[in-house]
Parts: C-alpha cells; structure tokens; sequence
C-alpha cells in the first residue's frame, strides 16, 4: 500500500455569523495516498472550500478548526503555529484555487511570484531560482517561457494564469496539492488540456492531490477516490467505479441524474432534480442533513446521528439508513 | 419546414479598443460575417469558446446594439427600421446572471410584469393575473411576489428571469448562458422548465452554452462558432455522431461525461491562444487545428453546404488538392 500523505480524522470547523453558528465541516474524515487523486464533489455551499482551507490552515481568524488527527506525512498539523505553517504551506503542500488572480498578485511579475517559494524555502541561488522558474514554466506547457518572467498576471489568458499557478504551487515539489475548482473558470478544451498536465505532473512528482469540484465529469475522469459531500459532512465515499457504478446515498444518486449525457437521454425526455437547495449550515441539524431534499424521506430519518454504513465493496461506505435497492422516484442513470 | 423567425445575414460587429498605453486603438472584430436563421417552434443551439463571440451575436440578434456591417430580420422585416418597444415585444433574452439581469430594487411581481407594463396598455389588475399566472408557469410560489431579488436562490431568480421573458408572448427567446451559473442540480430544474414551455407554448430559442452537453440536450440544431464566425452548423444528432470542423470535434472531445473508465481526452489543439484582435490569415482555426494543411496558412475556406449542413473547412473544399485522410477514427 502506497504512503498516506494526508490522514484526517473527525475535521470539524465552527465559524461565528451573523445568525448563530456556522458549521461548515463536520467530522470529516478522509486519506490520500502518494499518487492518488481524492475528489471531493457536491453542490456549491456544501463546505468544500472551507475543508480545503482548514487543511491548508488558512481559515478566518474568528473560526475554529478541531480534528482528532490532522497529520502530512505522519506529521500531526493540529497543533502547530501559524509561522510553522506557513513554512509548510507552498512547500510540502500548496494549493491552486478556481481564480487565479486570487493568488496572483497583480503588482509583480510571473518571475517574481514563481521565484517566492523557492527564495522562502530552497537555498538556491538567484541564477538557480530563474532557472528553475523557466523549467516549471516550460513544464506546464507555457511556450516562451523565459520571456513570461517579465510579464504580470493581467497580460496572459485565463489559461496561461491557471497554468502560472500550477507551476507555483508544484515549483517546491509539494507532497499534497490541493486543487480548489482548478478549471472550473476555463473553456472545455482547455479544462482538458489543464487536467491533463496536472495528471501528469501528480504522476512525475508523485504527490497525492485533492480535487474539489461540483463537475461529476471532471471526477469520473481524474479521481481514483471519491468523497461526496453534503451540507458539511460526507454522505458517500469510495473508488470511482464504486460511485459511479453504485451510487448509494440518495444524494449522489439524484447528482448522477442530473447531468445531461451525450446520446444518453431521448429528445424531450426529463432530467433528474434534486428540489429545494442546500441548507443553511447555521446551529445543529438533527438526523440526515439531507432529508428535506430526499424523495425517499422515512421518519426515521429524522432522528439521531445518521452514521456511514459500509456500501457495495471495500472502502464504499454511505450516510443513509435506507436500503441502497430503495427504487428511487427520481430517476437514477441507466 | 416552418418560416423563418429570425434571421442574421452578413452580419458584423467589431469594437474600437485601446491598443495599449499611447498606441493607437485598435478594431476587434467580435462577430466577422455571420448568416444564420432560426424558423419557428426550432430551439438552436449556438457554441463556442468564451470571447468567439456569442454574446455579441445575441445583443445585436436582440437589436440591443447595431451590427457594424449586415441585417438582423425579425419575422422577415429588419429590426434597425423597427420600433425599440415592438422589437423588445417579439424577441426577449434569458441571461447567465440573473442577479444582474434583475433590478435589485423591484419586486419580482414588478420584474416580472414590466414587459406588460411597456409594451401593451392592459390594467393593473390584468397585468397582476398575468404575473401570478406566469409565476405559476415557471413554478414559483405566489408568495414571493413581493421579494425582492436577493431574496431569492439563484435557481428562482433565473425562474423569474423566464417568467419576465415569456410574459408578452415573444416569438422568440434568447438564451446567454441561462444556466452557466448553476449547480448542476438546479441547472437540470431550468433546463425541464424550458423544455416544457417550449412544448407546450411551441416556443423558439436560441439557447447559447459553452456546455456541450446542454446543448446536446436541448436544441436540434447546433452551430458551432470560433472567433467570431460560424464554422460547423447540423442537426444535434449528425454534429454529435460525426462532426465535420476539426475546432468542433475538439470540443465534443472535450465533453467529460461522468465515466470512470474514460480518462481525460487528448484535443490534440495547439495551445495558440485565440485572440480576436490578431485574426490569423487564412482558416483562423489553422495554429490550433491538428490537420492544417499548409494552403490553411493563406486561403480563407468559404463556408459549405453538405447536406443538411453547413462547414467552413478547407478539408471538406472540393477543390482541395493536399489529399488529407478523411474523417480519422475519434
Ligand atoms: N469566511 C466565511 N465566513 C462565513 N461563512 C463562510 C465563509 N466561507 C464560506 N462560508 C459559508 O460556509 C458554507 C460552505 O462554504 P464553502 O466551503 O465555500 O462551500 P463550497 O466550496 O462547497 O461551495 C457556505 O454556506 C458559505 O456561505
Ligand atoms: N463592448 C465591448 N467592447 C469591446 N470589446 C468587446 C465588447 N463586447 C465584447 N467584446 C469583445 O468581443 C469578443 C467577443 O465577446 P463575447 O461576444 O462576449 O464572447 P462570448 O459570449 O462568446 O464569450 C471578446 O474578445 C470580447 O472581449
Ligand atoms: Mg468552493
Ligand atoms: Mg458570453
């Protein structure tokens, strides 16, 4: 079995609003393995963002983190001081977030950001640092490489900045990456040629990768595992071919039948929906977070914690009490 | 075949830019000659890019900008001789962004029965049956009549951008995007609804996505458009088993549909980024396309009839003399 990377055990994250309590993240747990993809997927407003800053430790000040295990590498995370942190983030793990202009600065140069990390955290020279700015830059496909250091963000295409924060979040060889809606900004050909280069990049520097997204496309072509998240908590986790191939919690069932598929439905036929929208996260919620939405709602559902049961093979397991056979009403994929 | 309800011919529009600090400004062409119809109770879809143009080719399809060069005909008379208010009655939009379609300080019974309101001379308490009667249509509950927009879920605002644009009977709606901006669970609630009324109401769209698959799932006809002209336009099903552009095989390519045991696809597209203030000579498509030849470097390809259809392709020229391999495997 490869290395873990990253092991999380009960992540739960609070935030003080305006309203009450907010909780974003709750009981997360979840482990990557060098070279694996983890995808975690669900609606926006399900706490996808939040659980990827917490692991980065870049959460609002006013909100508080818990975990019983939070640990890089068998390193335990939890306790550690913000300038401890810092010196891990960028380099034994980085993150590449949906805008790139949210972590590019405008005001300096391609050259100057990419050089940053290695100046923080390398010993290499500055003639060192502009070479490897140039190979990491040639590395994500970025032609002309030597004459972009001069250029600022504003002056390339979306594509070209999502590949310059590629380059910068893999330029220290991180053992995690974290990919926050990497190409949801981006046309389709280049999401293509974007995830592409970040499999192959995952590949040669051997690092394990969260990708978080609400494109079930996207996962089915990346992910080795899958953590679909709902309303805080995750409902359903397991491989891909688990999800897709079984899908058991009512909730990925319903996402599945929601997308449109090429050559798959008949002309005028319906979609599946999921009605109502995610719930608000303030105060506690009692039983499955998901009922309000579920065509399947018994009164049981309603009660108590609901906990992950083990699903069709090893390693699937989903947040239901209802028999994954339950005929759903809305319309599962063929 | 039913008549034609709008109709684009040699249309053109570029916009005069600041080429940078103390450089002269510079013309973008956005749309470079477009011809295009759409007949009655037909729902088309049009895709491309970000920035081929699509929105451009909406606002002047909708009369709310003038073409550069060429004319928009609505039911067969053109739009620029047309009074503003008759033509806003006969064509309504459906934007992305419903936020920011929908003025923050009226309440949705006001958004939604303004088109009466301008353009007909009914009475307030007809304009309010009609409202309700129309909210119902796009299943919004009665009780958010008095909301206000950002009272609402992004999925019901766009529901109230629909009910605005069906209220006065248009011949036809445009759709920009009109579910770019959705979770995939609300986006197939708004696609049903359309789909809906477009049966029951015999409706017309013209429905832009960069979502291939939306498309697929809606329209019956498709064209496909690359820095500011149409390059491949067919009936969905002929466009998706086969199609005949390179640019739109790529893009259906492209299309990752949910199944793990496909990996990403190869576009097997250069990385030449399309800028519509540097059109490249020739095909533009020729630096990204996998199968220029060299003649794609200089000659423009004119566009071309295959049956049902429509190309822009030098591959499919008769004339062509480079002998390239016809339709490879995908
Ligand atoms: N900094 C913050 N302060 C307060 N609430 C937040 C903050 N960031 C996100 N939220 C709220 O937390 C919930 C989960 O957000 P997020 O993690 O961004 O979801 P996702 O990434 O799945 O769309 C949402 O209701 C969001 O409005
Ligand atoms: N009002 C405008 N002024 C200048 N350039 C514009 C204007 N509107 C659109 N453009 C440019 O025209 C091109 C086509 O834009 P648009 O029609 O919005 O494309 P799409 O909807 O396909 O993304 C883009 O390069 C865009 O920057
Ligand atoms: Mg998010
Ligand atoms: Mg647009």
């Amino acid at each position: 079995m490869a290395e873990q990377v990253l092991e999380v055990e009960g992540l739960s994250v609070d935030i003080p609003v305006t309203g009450g309590m907010l909780h974003p993240v709750q009981e997360v747990s979840l482990t990557v393995a060098r070279g694996e993809t983890l995808a975690i997927v669900g609606e926006s407003g399900c706490g996808k963002s939040l659980t990827s800053l917490s692991l980065m430790g870049l959460l609002p000040s006013r909100a508080e983190r818990r975990a019983r295990r939070l640990s890089l590498l068998g390193e335990e995370l939890a306790g550690k001081s913000e300038r401890a942190m810092s010196d891990i983030r960028g380099n034994r793990m980085s993150m590449i977030f949906q805008e790139p202009m949210t972590s590019l600065n405008p005001a300096y140069t391609i050259g100057d950001q990419l050089a940053e990390p290695l100046e923080r955290h390398t010993r290499l020279s500055r003639r060192e640092v502009r070479e490897r700015a140039v190979e990491m830059l040639e590395r994500v496909g970025i032609t002309a490489a030597a004459s972009r250091l001069g250029q600022y963000p504003h002056q390339l295409s979306g594509g070209l900045r999502q590949r310059v924060m590629i380059a910068m979040a893999l330029i220290c060889n991180p053992d995690l990456l974290i990919a926050d809606e990497p190409t949801t900004a981006l046309d389709v050909t280049i999401q293509a040629q974007i995830l592409h280069l970040m499999a192959e990049l995952q590949r040669e520097f051997h690092a394990g990768m969260i990708l978080i997204t609400h494109d079930l496309g996207v996962v089915a072509r990346v992910a080795d595992r899958v953590a679909v998240m709902y309303a805080g908590q995750i409902v359903e986790t397991g491989t891909a071919a688990q999800i897709y191939g079984a899908p058991s919690h009512p909730y990925t069932r319903g996402l599945l039948s929601c997308i449109p598929i090429p050559g798959r439905s008949r002309p005028g036929e319906h979609l599946g929906a999921i009605p109502g929208v995610v719930p608000s996260l303030i105060g506690r919620m009692e039983g499955c977070h998901f009922a309000d939405r579920c065509a399947l709602v018994e009164p049981r559902c309603r009660k108590g914690d609901i906990a992950l049961r083990d699903g069709s093979g090893s390693g699937h397991r989903y947040r239901c009490v209802l028999d994954p056979e339950t005929p759903a009403t809305q319309e599962a994929p063929a | 075949m039913s008549e034609t309800v709008l109709e684009a011919r040699g249309v053109r529009r570029s916009f005069s830019v600041s080429g940078g600090f103390m450089k002269p400004r510079r013309a973008l062409h956005a749309v470079r000659g477009v011809d295009f119809t759409i007949r009655r109770g037909e729902v088309v879809g049009l895709v491309g890019e970000s920035g081929c143009g699509k929105s451009t080719l909406a606002k002047l399809l909708l009369g709310l900008m003038p073409p550069s060069e060429g004319e928009i005909l609505l039911e067969g008379a053109p739009i620029s001789g047309q009074d503003r208010l008759e033509t806003a009655r006969r064509i309504q939009p459906i934007f992305q962004d419903p936020y920011s379609s929908l003025n923050p300080r009226k309440s949705i019974g006001t958004i939604i029965g303004l088109p009466l309101r301008v353009q007909t001379d009914l009475g307030g308490a007809e304009i309010a049956r009609r409202v309700t009667e129309t909210m119902d249509l796009v299943g919004l509950p009665a009780r958010v009549v008095d909301s206000y927009p950002n009272q609402l879920s992004g999925g019901q605002r766009q529901r109230v951008a629909i009910a605005r644009a069906l209220i006065n009977r248009p011949s036809i709606i445009i759709c920009d995007e009109p579910t770019s901006a959705l979770d995939v669970s609300v986006q197939s609630q708004i696609l049903n609804l359309l789909q809906d009324l477009q049966r029951e109401f015999g409706l017309t769209y013209l429905l832009i996505s960069h979502d291939l698959s939306v498309v697929e799932h809606m329209a019956s006809r498709v064209a496909v458009m690359y820095l500011g002209r149409i390059v491949e336009e067919r009936p969905t099903a002929g466009l998706f088993a086969e199609a005949r552009h390179p640019y739109a095989r790529a893009l259906l390519d492209s299309v990752l549909t949910p199944d793990p045991s496909l990996g990403i696809p190869d576009t097997h597209l250069g990385a030449a980024f399309p800028n519509p203030l540097e059109i490249p000579a020739g095909c533009s498509f020729h630096p990204r396309c996998p199968k220029a030849m060299p003649r794609c470097c200089t000659v423009a390809p004119d566009p071309l009839r295959i049956g049902d259809g429509m190309v822009e392709c030098l591959l499919h020229a008769p004339d062509q003399h480079d002998e390239p391999e016809e339709e490879t495997t995908r």
